[in-house]
């Protein structure tokens, strides 16, 4: 193996060793962590091996003695492959985390304790408690909840105050007045030596909001670290020419703009770059959707995540945007972005008609009792029940609750959800468009013999195929097992001879190799053909559907939704897809701009679409759908628009978003009508004047935990398929990809 | 009522004492890997031989 610089992801740990962070494959069980950590334990110099199970991570120091390369060795020799990343400086999404669960022990204990004081009195003020005790209960219930409330309330207290200089209401605004005034009218009411105080109910409210607010994160964070270990697993090295002379393995992100790079053939192109020497054929369905190889040669732009064919290739690296395709991608990107209408989550519309509902009601139930003769006092304390009361506890754990578990059990179908409102848009949509190449069909095409076909030539086809640089060939030379034949000779736009065991043997067109065309192969196919003495071989080789492409696609237009294809490939490739799979509007030859302005018709006439899509071509159009979903090998800026990503070689993770989508909404709505059937039950109850802190207690805790097992009712549906709860990711290799098998 | 004088004191030090050894916890870093804490605890290899 080639030397491989490592320094890009090497950093420093607090006491100054060199520190590197890795995920490493197949981490299986017990066994594992202590392989892991006690073999690298056992390299001399290294200080740390710490083996994180949940994320499969590893993170590694050592001293002068050890090496990254040499951490790196000792794994693969443990037999595990490891692939290094370079964690963000700085990861605020664990910081917020752990903040979050800060808050949220302040918050229990503080609830726990005040609970303890609050049913002394409740049990004391029905028997024979003193009220010089009940007082001492209640200033000890203050001293404990005011700085609690302080500490942990400030998540709400925070989104309340940005959303009120927005001028705008969200959750958080009623949520923060209504722990505000019943911890201040609690204050007012111990002063007074009263019988009641709601030091407990704002503690138990925080408490609840807190376990939503800590639940809804930890299951975003753990998607978005799950896709990281994703793209660094596809861990993309390429060979960096030096200056002096001689190539060293460098990863991809430490390439700049400039730099030379040897791109072996058969070899994945690590960066955009322009063609500096050599010939090759480079094949992009991940970037133009195209599935048949292009011929390049010095001066030819090439995109990272090409393949390139059979000729060795020295890229000159540029920096994005150094030619027409990824300025017009770009530039799509921004308009389609702009144009983008914001989609307002259903919490907040919901937020946004229920606070100043809230808010009204309590004013009223207190203008009503003073004008029916009533201390402003006891008004006062009518108003603040009702907004404890109505303290959108169950509301706020309604949405969050189901999210989380409908994400989990996404997560474990192999979907990884990006943004939290991304199940309520897929909810909604009637329409799904698909890009062919990569999307429905296999990124790269396959080879297919008509029946009966003489298919003991292949492997000859395949080795001769190695000797040449049409496009086609590259399809197959990728396949071959030995190297080259000798000796081989090239007539220019019929193929290529040479003699293979005393016997001429041909690779190329039909006429040249004297063969007729055979039945029994798809008329999309590009064909070549083999001869060896008297016996030949037709080769088709053509795009091969996912393999479970045909059942989801059936299975989506049950569930009623519009199928669309859009694709910038050729009509005659286009028209076969569609056949196969049933679906009338498919549209071929689509520029990026085309796609936009075709998702921009749908929209116009008021379909919601989700837009399935991988390629660099793609990108604009899954940030102008309203919702988008790419499979996790797609185009590292098609990625980044995608709301979801979903693993492995079949289509079923979309299937599975959309089914998942609409159970979790119809869970949302349940959840919203218990919150909705509770507050007309409470509120009276609350203007009444019949709300003690016993009943705010046991109604708030009751509907919360009645939204919280509705959710979880998600969490064992007998549709979802159970998989490993670690999916295997789709892995691009470095060398050679083979087509599946079973396509031949 | 004079219990109340050490049992209320005695309940709070026990809460404080509980919020602590949970923010201990958080801050030693055991809730980053609680599928590995399970798995670890199968581990024979501390014990000596």
């Amino acid at each position: 193996m080639q030397a491989a610089d490592y320094s890009h992801f090497v950093g420093r740990d607090a006491a100054g060793h060199a520190q590197m962070n890795l995920v490493v494959e197949n981490v299986a069980d017990a066994t594992s962590i202590s392989e892991i950590e006690r073999g690298l334990a056992a390299l001399p110099g290294v200080v740390r091996a710490r083996l994180n199970y949940t994320t499969h991570r590893l993170t590694v120091a050592w001293s002068e003695e050890a090496s990254a390369g040499a951490v790196v060795e000792r794994l693969s020799a443990l037999g595990y492959r490891a692939h290094p990343f370079a964690p963000r400086a700085v990861d605020e999404e664990a910081e917020r985390a752990r903040w979050l669960l800060r808050c949220l022990g302040v918050a229990g204990f503080a609830a726990m304790n005040v609970m303890l004081l609050s049913v002394s009195v409740w049990a004391g003020n029905v028997s024979d408690i003193t009220p010089e005790t009940r007082d001492l209960f209640h200033w000890l219930s203050a001293l404990i909840a005011l700085p609690a409330a302080a500490y942990a309330g400030q998540p709400f207290f925070l989104s309340a105050l940005a959303a009120l200089r927005r001028h705008t209401l969200n959750m958080d605004v009623p949520i923060s007045l209504g722990v505000l005034l019943a911890l201040g009218m609690s204050v007012v009411e111990t002063a007074l030596h009263a019988e009641h105080a709601y030091f407990d109910s704002a503690l138990m409210l925080l408490f609840f909001l807190l376990c939503g607010r800590y639940f809804d994160h930890a299951a975003r964070r753990k998607a978005r670290a799950e896709a990281a270990n994703v793209a660094a697993l596809r861990g993309e090295f390429a060979l960096r020419l030096d200056p002096a002379g001689g190539t060293i393995r460098v990863p991809v992100q430490a390439l700049a703009a400039g730099d030379l790079i040897l791109v072996p053939a058969g070899e994945r192109i690590g960066a955009d770059g322009v063609v500096a020497a050599g010939a090759s054929s480079v094949s992009e369905p991940v970037v133009t959707g195209e599935t048949l190889p292009r011929l390049v040669e010095a001066g030819a732009p090439v995109h990272a995540g090409g393949l390139n064919g059979t000729g060795a290739l020295t890229v000159r690296v540029t920096a994005g945007g150094a030619d027409t395709l990824l300025d017009d991608v770009q530039r799509l990107l921004d308009a389609a972005l702009t144009g983008r209408s914001t989609y307002v989550r259903l919490a907040d519309r919901i937020a946004a008609a229920y606070a100043p509902v809230v808010h009204l009601t309590a004013l009223l139930s207190a203008a009503g009792w003073l004008m029916l003769g009533a201390s402003l006092h006891d008004a006062a304390m009518i108003a603040v029940a009702v907004l404890i009361i109505t303290c959108p506890c169950a509301l706020a754990l309604a949405v969050p609750a189901v999210q989380v578990v409908a994400t989990g059990a996404l997560f474990r179908a192999g979907l990884l959800v990006r943004a939290p409102d991304v199940l309520e848009r897929l909810a909604g949509i009637d329409t799904v468009v698909f890009d062919k190449t990569g999307t429905l069909t296999l990124p790269e095409p396959a080879v297919r013999l008509a029946p009966g076909a003489d298919a003991a030539l292949l492997p000859l086809a395949l080795r001769l195929a190695l000797s040449s640089r049409h496009p086609l060939a590259s399809v197959l030379a990728r396949d071959a097992a030995d190297g080259p034949f000798p000796d081989v000779t090239e007539s220019p736009g019929a193929g290529i001879s040479a003699e293979v065991d005393g016997v001429p043997a041909r690779l190329g067109s039909l006429a040249f190799c004297g063969l007729a065309l055979p039945s029994g192969l798809p008329a999309t196919a590009s064909l070549i053909g083999v001869r060896h003495g008297a016996r030949g071989l037709v080769i088709g080789i053509d795009q091969v559907l996912r393999a479970d492409a045909v059942e989801v696609i059936a299975a989506l237009r049950a569930r009623g939704l519009n199928l669309v294809i859009l694709s910038g490939d050729r009509p005659e490739a286009v028209a076969p897809i569609a056949a196969a799979l049933g679906i009338a509007d498919a549209r071929a030859g689509l520029q990026p701009g085309d796609k936009i302005a075709a998702l921009a018709a749908m929209k116009a006439q008021g379909r919601r679409v989700l837009m399935v899509g991988d390629g660099l071509n793609d990108a604009p159009s899954l940030a102008a759908a309203d919702v988008s979903l790419s499979p996790v090998d797609a185009a590292a800026l098609t990625k980044a628009q995608a709301d979801a990503e979903f693993l492995g070689s079949g289509l079923a993770p979309v299937l599975a978003a959309v089914d998942g989508a609409r159970r979790a909404m119809r869970r949302v709505r349940e959840n919203l009508g218990l919150a909705l059937a509770y507050n007309l039950v409470a509120v009276p109850l609350a203007i009444g004047g019949y709300v003690t802190p016993l009943v705010a207690a046991l109604a708030m805790s009751g509907s919360s935990i009645l939204v919280t097992l509705n959710a979880l009712r998600m969490a064992n549906p007998k549709s979802a398929k159970p998989k490993s709860a670690h999916p295997e990711p789709t892995r691009p290799a470095h060398t050679g990809e083979k087509p599946p098998e079973g396509t031949r | 009522m004079n219990v109340l004088i050490y049992l209320v004191p005695l309940a709070l030090a026990l809460g404080v004492a509980g919020l602590f050894a949970f923010l201990w916890c958080l801050r030693a870093g055991q809730y980053e890997d609680l599928d590995g804490a399970a798995r670890r605890i199968l581990s024979d290899e501390d014990i000596e031989r």
